[in-house]
């Protein structure tokens, strides 16, 4: 047995280093490739386009109108699509080399995910000005507070980290991109089930006791609390604080079971 | 002065499930030599990268790098190895110099030194005229160099190499060895994982051969090739009535037994490396006018290496 090579300095970089360059190369690639940029952009397009003008007219929703009720579900339930494509990223890195690059440098174990997360978040960013371009575009109206809709935007952010963890977990899982998509179908009981787009109130009651308590629901109605103070308050029955409260319980849960889940799968290949 | 050791492997066992994908593999690899580690697939080269890489940790015996316990000391083991395995690792929509400069970064170098070393590993690289060119845009052999060389930014003590040419063009792989060559000439150990005889030969100064997750013969390319036989003889005759008279003139060149292969109408015999009578062999089949479509004089393949080697192993043991 012979004595250790003596290791040369400072050649181990930090998490916020490490993290740092690889949310970098998750932006370079997505900015980079146009198709996702446009397909992404042009798919919340048109489905709200779809909702709001074409389904629209045939769903009541009491006192408010329906395009208020419906632009707060869909910028809330735009972070799920979008972390549709995290799986994905996620589960073709590990089949290319990069994973295993990555892995074998002197680096925290939790960077890589750290990262991507960070990334990703940032992207939610740009879809959710998007989104809320549009919206406006189509009629929407903020009828609470300004604080209330910043607030309502740092709480879409917040949730985008929450499903990205799950995300993140699902791709690894996956062994494949084609898999990871597949996978990802999850999200439409979640969304679709949930007050999103219609008021949960006109579904079957078997289905309604899923689609009152869920996430997406919780989430959503603090979004749209929010955003369109009194009407959405009288229409959901309950204060928006009450809304808020559990979504932010339901987001520290979600990401204190699947942060760990998914650095652990990393780190254990 | 003895060469210090830079990767030890004693009685080293990896499981998959029911597979033993190393079976008590040893080798250990000296500072200043290039190992080669080959055998065919689903030998355990891969396997042994991606311990020596930390990627995986073995089930059971010793491995050390640089005198670090992959096992105890993973941390430690990163900062020495450089892996290029066999999928690509690099990002196609980012540019060759961002892709180097990002693993410098990530080896721990400021911004600057990360600017300045990344270039001075892609003019090693050939890539200097390319280096802000984005690397999907890049030929197969181009991204495969960018590949293998982008971890040396790191410094690293020992680069691994997981079949690094594996796919490429003939002239892709010749420019690929050269890039190997020099980094090798430059003082980095390289240890690479093949199933190209030819390439073990290229590159390597010491040979490990492979198989069922153990090493079954190692030593200088030279030596290896003497104990399979240095050359193979090959007669393909017309007819295959005249197979027995062919292999009886062979029957003096050989260090064994020339063996005939009906279908194809051949002979061929590994050539005894005391001889040099190949003519003088095969010049009275000539006489007799033995119609003969084709005599090659030609290296083992690694099939017939490997099965000359592998047969020596079980005579040392018998």
């Amino acid at each position: 047995m012979s004595l250790p090579i003596a290791l040369p300095r400072d050649n181990a970089a930090g998490l916020i280093v490490s993290a740092q360059q690889i949310a970098r190369r998750v932006l370079l690639n997505f900015i980079r490739t146009p198709q996702y940029v446009v397909v992404g952009t042009l798919q919340g397009a048109m489905f709200l386009l779809i909702f709001r003008y074409v389904f629209g007219g045939a769903i009541a929703t009491g006192g408010i109108d329906y395009v208020d009720f419906v632009v707060p579900g869909f910028i809330t339930t735009g972070v799920l699509f979008n972390a549709m494509y995290s799986s994905v990223g996620m589960a073709e890195d590990m089949n290319s080399g990069l994973i295993a690059r990555l892995k074998s440098l002197p680096i925290p174990r939790s960077a890589v995910l750290v990262g991507r997360a960070l990334a990703d978040t940032g992207l939610q960013f740009w879809s959710l000005a998007i989104t809320i371009g549009l919206g406006f575009a189509v009629g929407f109206r903020l009828h609470g507070s300004w604080q209330g809709a910043l607030a309502a935007a740092g709480l879409v952010v917040l949730f985008g980290l929450v499903f990205e963890w799950l995300f993140l977990l699902m791709g690894m899982f996956a062994g494949s991109a084609q898999a990871a998509q597949g996978g990802a179908l999850i999200i439409f009981p979640f969304t679709f089930v949930s007050s999103a787009y219609i008021p949960v109130a006109t579904m079957p009651s078997w289905m309604r006791g899923f689609a009152e308590n869920q996430p997406v629901t919780v989430m959503v109605n603090a979004v749209r609390g929010l955003a369109d103070g009194h009407g959405a308050e009288a229409l959901l029955g309950h204060p928006t604080s009450y809304f808020v409260i559990r979504a932010l319980i339901w987001s520290v849960g979600l990401i204190a079971i699947f942060a760990p889940l998914a650095i652990a799968k990393y780190a254990r290949g | 002065m003895t060469a210090r050791l830079i990767v030890e492997a004693d009685g080293l066992v990896k499981t998959f499930g029911k597979v033993r994908a190393l079976d008590g593999l040893d080798l250990s690899v000296h500072s200043g030599e290039v190992l080669a580690v080959l055998g065919p697939n689903g030998a355990g080269k891969s396997t042994f990268i991606n311990l020596i890489a930390t990627l995986l940790r073995p089930d059971g015996g010793h491995l050390t790098v640089g005198g670090y316990d992959v096992a105890r000391q993973p941390a430690m083991v990163r900062r020495l190895v450089a892996l290029a395995g066999q999928s690509a690792a690099v990002e196609p929509t980012m540019t060759g110099r961002e892709n180097v400069q990002m693993i410098a970064r990530l080896f721990g170098q400021s911004r600057s030194d990360a600017r300045r070393n990344a270039a001075a590993v892609l003019e090693r690289l050939g890539l200097t005229e390319s280096a802000d060119r984005l690397v999907r845009t890049y030929s197969g052999g181009m991204r495969r160099r960018l590949d293998v060389g982008a971890s040396l930014v790191g410094r690293p003590a020992i680069l691994l190499l997981d079949e690094p040419t594996t796919g490429l063009d003939p002239r892709s792989r010749n420019e690929l060895w050269d890039v190997i060559r020099a980094l090798v000439a430059d003082g980095t150990d390289v240890l690479l994982t093949t199933q190209y005889l030819d390439e073990a030969d290229h590159l390597a100064s010491r040979i490990a051969i492979v198989d069922h997750g153990r090493v079954v013969a190692s030593g200088t390319p030279r030596e290896l090739k003497q104990r399979a036989g240095s050359t193979v003889v090959e007669v393909h005759v017309r007819d295959a009535d005249s197979l027995p008279r062919v292999t009886a003139a062979l029957q003096v060149l050989g260090a064994d037994a020339p063996s005939i292969d009906v279908p194809t109408r051949s002979v061929r015999v590994r050539l005894d490396v005391a001889t040099q009578r190949v003519f003088a062999a095969l010049r009275p089949l000539d006489d007799t006018g033995i119609a003969i479509d084709e005599v090659s004089v030609r290296q083992p393949t690694l099939d017939e290496a490997f099965l000359a080697l592998t047969g020596a192993r079980q005579e040392e043991v018998a």
